[in-house]
């Protein structure tokens, strides 16, 4: 049984995307949108990690093994500059949230496996705000990707 | 004569329910002219706000001298309101005009003549093209021109250069009206009618002072109000107005919480079952969705976060639920505040739960607040692509293509459009070096001025402003080019309910002042746009050709103007858009059949995500589409960014005043508006005014996280904790902070942040304190 491992790298992988979130609105508060919507997406993060702290209560906190199967590195400790920091930090933030997409995915592959309503419940609600996140950053980047790359010096 | 200044409505006209508003003609003339002195009237409507009054401009020896309501236009059956009658041929008339274009010179700037001016620009928009491309180049217009000069610019950002850095200041006040349509209905297109207000039972009023930005509206308003079988008034507004003086239910909300009324409305809808389920089935997709999001906004709930009566909540949505006919007007209340789009979205659902579209009283007005907004929105002077066509169709960018006869890869279809917050971002980063700024005045009228004017006097930014007058903006520029003003040009232009109408030249422009359009076509012929086959690009001589260029591009799209021509909008009314062979007088509403413009091929935007902004995309939107139906559109509400602390103790909101347009440049310069209304001031409830210490007129210090403001206190008709300025007054006529003035303009102390789908800014809600003014009376 090795769900509850995906349960502690699922609760750790939203708790580095909210940090990273917030990292990088902090060090882009000159974009406001960016700014004010990683806050959003941070408390997002936070909101799921609330959901699912009773089932990580009830399957046990397994945290054997978590370090080698870490699939992320420790997210964004803080923001670049230049031209180009805005770009490279959301799409920083595009791998965190991928990564955490599918873990998602393959967590609700396994609750409907044990037929875990309770879980189930938790993934349903959840996984498609890092769908949502991911649209967003695509939509944001595809906004600053032409200036930043032909024109900005 | 009644004082128009002093009796802003003019006299009562009464009328009952499915009667004709009947008529009454408005008119001023100069002092001692009499009607019988005029040499000439001459066709045209009001630009003074956005509700596009047919007028007459009476011209003598060669001068406009006064101005008369049209009687027999469908807007405002001959009246006139206070702006349109002392602000619009004496706001153009005065000595102040610029004659002659102005160049930069050592830091100052100076006189010259046109082939110099733009010779200038032509030479630095060439260099920066070579050198940088079209990235380089950013167009910020504005609300104030007309449908062929915006065209003129559409074609020349996206066809002639191709930069998708082309905004409007209807950014800054219609862009959520826009944004709200395309969500529930697929494309921009108002469905009301003003003929609304004739038929309806009730009407809704959502952050929209109508009373002080239409007044000639709110006369029709009054006017039912005063006749029999009254209809009853809801209205939503922090301030103690006159039309929240005049409703049935007043819901005084605190700034910034729209969005939480708005779902205990809809919710109350769900639960007494005053929705229409046959319609809902027949015309809509994902009613679901909409009541899983409002269930938790009881009553209650909306009076805790709201600041309002529980039951007053209740009473609105029964006079929504239970009259036979509801008109629901919006503007800036809710446009300017948080969840803007999601708000107006709101009342979109509202009438869509049931089915009061498209039936005469029974209508949606998103209101604009300039008189040409609609058409920016049409014409691709903003970031939309002309015609309502989508950006994200490719289909729709070849048929433009055809249309222009040029390569589709020249337009700019592979990024969304760039908003105004976002152009202003580029230039204050310098990737934008070439900046050219018509008929608007963003060193007043966008938030926090100070960094505002910081990104105007960049080295590197090449500042072209176009105006009537030397405005703060203007002030800036390295080229300032005199144009020609209401009254001195030909074209047309659109209100709020689709009403097109032709305003002709009455009288020649001062001095060398040229009309936008000819400053367009002529920087066309100086940069040599070509198109495929090398003919030019814009090879129109006079307006009309614009405008017949404009109805091929119109056919078969919302907004088809095919059915239009100058000679039909000489004489009688102004005439609602589509009007096509189909239509030839017009429409007078729209989705009276509940088909909506929501098919995949025929949509003007596949729609986004209300909370982040994220577009749906092609693939997902032909996923759930089902042609012809409207979308529910729906977000929870959560508290604004910047909320009252410690600190900054009050809510600041800004707004306008009856007697100024804009920022002040042609209201400013006649006298009886400018003695209403002379100086600035800061509304604070009797409370709030005691627990400060302070009377009416005593200076205060207003202070936010982003600047200060010197005002005098005027108490009352705000509610606690709320503090309300007009951000109509800059430093043209006084001096500024940068020459060690008093900061006056309201949007020092407003914030950069802007709706997530609209990308409107958020004007309506920030954090401030106050405190008394110490000492002596400043100089």
């Amino acid at each position: 049984m090795k769900l509850p491992v995906y349960l502690g790298l699922l609760d750790e992988a939203e708790d580095t995307l909210a940090k990273s979130f917030r990292v990088v609105a902090h060090g882009h508060g000159e974009e406001p949108d960016v700014h004010f919507l990683l806050e959003t997406l941070a408390r997002q993060c936070d909101s799921h990690r609330q959901a699912l702290r009773p089932v990580i209560e009830r399957y046990g906190e397994e945290t054997e093994g978590e370090e080698e199967h870490r699939l992320t590195a420790n997210g964004i400790q803080e923001v670049r500059s230049g031209p180009l920091a805005l770009l490279l930090d959301l799409q920083d933030l595009y791998v965190l949230v991928s990564h955490l997409d599918v873990t998602w995915m393959m967590v609700g592959q396994a609750a409907k496996g044990s037929r875990d309503g309770q879980l189930l419940d938790v993934v349903t609600r959840c996984e498609g705000d890092a769908d949502l996140q991911l649209r967003w950053l695509r939509t944001r980047m595809k906004q600053a990707a032409p200036q930043a790359l032909l024109v900005a010096e | 004569m009644v004082d128009r200044i002093a009796d802003i409505w003019g006299a009562r006209t009464p009328y009952a329910r499915g009667g004709q508003w009947p008529g009454r003609v408005d008119m001023a003339l100069q002092a001692g002219v009499d009607a019988g002195d005029v040499d000439e009237w001459v066709q045209s409507a009001c630009v003074l706000c956005s509700n596009g009054c047919g007028c007459e401009i009476a011209v003598k020896d060669g001068r406009m001298v006064g101005i008369r309501g049209r009687a027999s236009d469908r807007v405002n059956h001959g009246r006139l309101g206070p702006k349109g009658l002392f602000g619009s041929w004496q706001g153009v008339q005065h000595q102040d005009r610029l004659t002659r274009p102005l160049i930069r010179e050592n830091g100052r700037l100076v006189e010259t003549d046109w082939d110099t001016a733009m010779g200038r620009i032509v030479a630095r928009s060439k260099e920066l093209l070579a050198s940088k491309g079209p990235l380089s180049h950013g167009f910020y217009t504005s609300g104030q021109l007309f449908l062929e000069e915006y065209y003129a610019l559409g074609i020349i950002g996206k066809a002639g250069i191709g930069t998708p850095h082309m905004d409007g200041n209807t950014r800054l006040c219609t862009a959520t009206a826009a944004a709200s349509l395309k969500e529930s209905f697929g494309a921009d297109g108002q469905p009301g009618s003003y003929t609304d207000i004739d038929e309806c039972d009730a009407v809704f009023l959502y952050g929209h002072n109508m009373a002080e930005t239409q007044t000639v509206l709110w006369s029709r308003i009054l006017d039912r109000l005063s006749g029999p079988n009254t209809p009853r008034l809801v209205c939503v507004d922090p301030r103690d107005t006159e039309v929240a003086r005049a409703a049935d239910v007043h819901l005084p909300l605190r700034p910034g919480t729209n969005l939480a009324l708005m779902n205990g409305l809809i919710r109350e809808l769900f639960v007494n079952g005053w929705i229409d389920r046959e319609y809902i089935d027949a015309h809509t997709l994902n009613s679901g969705q909409l009541r899983s999001v409002v269930d938790r906004w009881t009553p209650e709930l909306v009076a805790e976060v709201c600041g309002v009566a529980a039951s007053d909540v209740r009473r609105a949505a029964a006079i929504f639920g239970t009259s036979e006919r509801v008109l629901s007007t919006v503007l800036q209340g809710f446009y300017q505040s948080a969840h803007a789009t999601a708000s107006a979205c709101q009342v979109n659902n509202l009438h869509l739960l049931r089915g009061q579209l498209g039936r005469p009283g029974c209508g949606i007005l998103q209101m604009n607040g300039q008189p040409t907004a609609q058409n920016n929105r049409e014409c691709g002077a903003d970031g939309d692509l002309p015609g309502f066509r989508n950006w994200e169709n490719p289909e729709h960018v070849k048929e433009l293509a055809r249309i222009w006869n040029v390569d589709p890869a020249v337009i700019p279809d592979w990024s969304p459009p760039t908003h105004a917050m976002q152009i202003f971002r580029y230039a204050e980063q310098g990737s934008i070096g070439f900046l050219w700024i018509s008929a608007t005045n963003p060193a007043v009228s966008m938030p926090q001025l100070s960094r505002i004017r910081d990104i105007l006097r960049k080295e590197s930014l090449f500042l072209v402003v176009q105006d009537i007058y030397l405005s703060e903006t203007a002030q800036y520029a390295d080229v300032v080019l005199p144009c020609a003003g209401w009254g001195e040009k030909t074209g047309t232009f659109t209100n709020v309910d689709r009403t097109v109408h032709l305003s002709e030249k009455a009288v020649e422009p001062p001095g060398e002042a040229r009309s936008d359009l000819d400053i367009f076509l002529d920087y066309a012929r100086r940069m040599d746009f070509r198109d495929k086959d090398g003919g030019p690009l814009l090879d129109w001589n006079a307006p009309e050709d614009g405008f017949e260029a404009w109805k091929r591009c119109t056919r078969g799209r919302p907004c088809d103007y095919t059915g239009l021509s100058y000679e039909k909008l000489r004489g009688g009314s102004g005439l609602q858009w589509p009007c096509n062979d189909e239509h030839p007088y017009g429409t007078e509403r729209l989705y009276s059949d509940g088909d909506f413009p929501t098919d995949a091929a025929y949509c003007e935007s596949f729609g986004h995500d209300l909370l982040t902004g994220a577009t749906v995309g092609s693939i997902r939107y032909k996923a759930s589409v089902e042609s012809g139906k409207a979308w529910f559109k729906a977000l929870d509400y959560t508290p604004p960014h910047e909320e009252p602390d410690k600190e900054y103790p009050f809510r600041y909101t800004t707004g306008r005043t009856v007697y100024h347009f804009h920022t002040r440049t042609k209201t400013g310069r006649t006298k009886p508006l400018n003695d209403a209304a002379p100086e600035p001031w800061l509304e604070v409830s009797a409370e709030d005014a005691e627990k400060l210490g302070v009377s009416e007129g005593d200076k205060v210090r207003v202070a936010s996280r982003r600047g200060r403001l010197e005002l005098p206190v005027r108490v009352g008709n705000i509610r606690p904790g709320s503090v309300f300025a007009p951000f109509h007054y800059g430093y043209w006529d006084v001096a500024g902070p940068d020459d060690g003035g008093r900061p006056r303009a309201a949007n020092e102390l407003t914030l950069t942040e802007w709706d997530p789908v609209s990308k409107q800014p958020v004007f309506k809600n920030a954090a401030v304190s106050i405190e008394k003014s110490p000492g002596k009376e400043p100089e």
